[in-house]
């Protein structure tokens, strides 16, 4: 019995191998029809088509301004991607390091465009506390001109006076009064 | 100029004396009018022993007729705060309370040890008894003149026994009025501004304290906060009846005229948060507030209504116009202008016409005009590093200076008699609110905790 099957297993491999060792001419054959598909129901959908394609290649992302876009106005404003510009002493005049600060500034109001902000106007101690209040207003109106002269809308910008009550360094020297005598922006809204 | 000196002679030991509001403070005791006997005797006018001389007045220690602690306490106080009032104003020699604490208190208020006063060199001593009534406390008071062995004034007053020193102030005011003819500031009020709660500002990343405005005693006594927007409040301005301040408030993010009525608990805001508004101070009759604007592009000298109406601009320069005051007759209006480079002191009829420059300095802002007889504006101009006081007499022209160079000195603002100047100092490091009298002498401290600014003066 056992010895019987063996033997029916060595015939099946020589047939095979004789019939895959013979040479065939090529023959000819109609490719089969396309399937038709069946829109009156009943019929298997067919697979969908293969999708063929290339990876996207994606630029790396701009890690920075996604951080600016995702933080809080509060996180935003510890960290204010619009830098401060300064003043001279009982001057509201914007000068070159100025003019650059806020070209700056008004690149990147222009990428946010849905942002608010408020640009603070302070002094240094030197000047009056009730002068200082309309110098400080000079200050940041000053700042707020200039942006708008660049292209930011005039109504994305306002502005408010500390004049010399909230001074950002507390010392009483020329550092300190260098650091108070500016514009500084807040944003409000993005 | 003859002046009849009356004496009041209370009638003794009155019954149901009554109470009636002093002032502007309700629930504070009042002064009332005493009980009087239409008896009047012609005294000559107070003067020192040799004539010329300020009479010498000794305050002893009211005698105290009720044996409980604040009765005592209050003895005490009423008579230290006397003299310290009388001290201030410079009409009466004081002589130190130590000299006389061995003479023995009077047992009565009629058995005054008239030798013992003599002695003493005293010409006048006001001698007082404080007793537990049935609502708080009586007391009485007496100015005696030692050489003629009688009372020249006298006043019996009732209320509650909280502020003692209330009394003490509308003793001296009265005294004061009668005697000399002067209007005395015992009761009046300095209104400032005070980071002293260390609250931070809310809405902002940066480190801010929040500045309120703070009302005190002429002498700083008796701190009340009376703003609570935990914003910035400044440049406090008292109505003339003394029962509203106006100020510049942050309390909408952007400056603006509030009203706080003090004693009603009612805010108004003439303003209503047109453009930017600074710097409020009331007319002399209170009908009108002038202040600084920026709703028109550029900060210009305004007038309006206290009620906000019928607003009308009275600069019109392309230079900051800021800081204005009234003159006391209200017709006139004294700013500051930088138009010809520099911040300086102008003054402008209220409807706009005759302008001038009355300040000839590098910097001078916060111009304040002396109520009369004086005919003065103090401002502080820049006189090194910092700001100094300055006074200017409008009839001669001439400047005087009252503080020199010891820290920056800053927002001077008038007593309603003309007599004293209150102002902001940084002498002793952080800046605090002083008092000092017109001709620079008796410079006094009257805040101490944390940083104080920009005072005014109660009417």
């Amino acid at each position: 019995m056992r010895k019987q099957r063996l033997m029916i297993f060595a015939v099946l491999i020589t047939l095979t191998i004789s019939a895959c060792a013979k040479k065939q001419p090529p023959i000819a054959r109609p490719m089969p029809p396309p399937p038709v598909s069946d829109t009156t129901g009943g019929g298997v959908p067919p697979p969908p088509p293969q999708p063929v394609s290339e990876p996207v290649v994606v630029p790396p992302e701009p890690i920075a301004e996604d951080a600016i876009a995702g933080k809080s106005l509060d996180d935003l404003n510890r960290d204010s991607p619009l830098k401060p510009l300064f003043f001279a002493l009982d001057s509201s005049d914007v000068d070159a390091d100025g003019q650059r600060v806020l070209q700056e500034n008004a690149a990147i109001m222009k990428k946010y465009p849905a942002w608010q902000i408020t640009i603070e106007g302070h002094c240094d101690e030197r000047g009056t506390a009730e002068y200082n209040l309309a110098l400080g207003e000079r200050r940041a109106l000053a700042a707020k001109n200039y942006l708008v002269s660049l292209g930011v809308p005039a109504d994305k910008v306002k502005t408010v006076s500390y004049g010399k009550e909230f001074p950002f360094d507390p010392g009483h020297d020329d550092n300190a009064w260098t650091k108070n005598r500016r514009a500084h922006f807040v944003i409000t809204a993005k | 100029m003859t002046r009849a000196v009356h004496i009041t002679l209370l009638s003794a030991l009155v019954a149901g004396a009554s109470v009636v509001a002093i002032g502007q403070q309700p629930g504070q005791p009042a002064p009332q009018q005493p009980p009087k006997q239409p008896t009047t005797v012609e005294l000559p006018p107070l003067t020192g022993e040799s004539g010329g001389t300020p009479p010498r007045l000794a305050v002893p220690d009211l005698l105290a007729l009720s044996n409980d602690k604040e009765t005592q306490d209050a003895a005490r106080v009423i008579a230290q705060v006397l003299w310290d009032d009388f001290n201030f104003e410079r009409e009466f020699y004081m002589i130190p309370r130590d000299t006389y604490k061995t003479i023995p208190p009077a047992g009565s208020i009629d058995t005054v040890p008239y030798d013992r006063w003599r002695e003493l060199g005293a010409d006048v001593v006001i001698i007082g008894t404080v007793q537990r009534a049935s609502n708080g406390v009586r007391v009485e008071m007496r100015l005696y003149d030692v050489k003629a062995r009688q009372s020249r004034f006298g006043r019996e007053y009732t209320g509650s026994v909280a502020n003692p020193r209330l009394y003490a102030h509308t003793m001296a005011d009265e005294v004061h009025q009668s005697q000399v003819n002067l209007r005395g500031v015992a009761r009046t009020k300095i209104a400032f501004v005070s980071d002293r709660n260390r609250e931070p500002v809310a809405a902002t990343v940066e480190k801010r304290d929040v500045k309120e405005v703070y009302i005190a005693d002429y002498d700083g006594v008796n701190a009340r906060r009376i703003t609570i927007n935990r914003n910035l409040n400044i440049n406090p301005n008292w109505s003339p009846d003394g029962r509203s301040i106006v100020y510049t408030s942050y309390r909408s993010g952007v400056p603006d005229i509030l009203i706080s009525n003090i004693y009603a608990g009612t805010m108004e805001n003439p303003s209503k948060g047109v453009g930017q508004n600074f710097l409020p101070v009331f007319s002399p009759d209170g009908t009108r507030i002038a202040f600084m604007s920026t709703r028109d592009g550029n900060s210009e000298i305004y007038v309006m209504n206290r009620d906000g109406s019928d607003i009308r601009r009275l600069t019109n320069n392309p230079a900051i116009d800021s800081t204005p005051t009234w003159s006391p007759t209200g017709t006139q209006i004294a700013f500051t202008s930088e138009r010809t480079g520099s911040p300086q002191v102008y003054t402008i009829n209220v409807d706009g016409s005759g302008m001038r420059r009355v300040s000839q300095e590098s910097y001078a802002d916060r111009a304040t005009w002396s109520p009369a007889p004086f005919n003065e504006i103090a401002f502080a101009a820049r006189t090194g590093p910092g700001f100094d006081i300055k006074i200017l007499n409008i009839a001669s022209g001439e400047t005087r200076q009252i503080t020199f160079g010891e820290g920056t000195n800053e927002s001077p603002a008038w007593a309603p008699n003309g007599r004293h100047l209150a102002f902001m100092s940084t002498r002793q490091g952080r800046s605090q609110i002083f008092v000092v009298d017109r001709d620079g002498r008796n410079l006094r401290q009257i805040t101490r905790d944390g940083n104080n600014t920009t005072p005014n003066w109660s009417q």
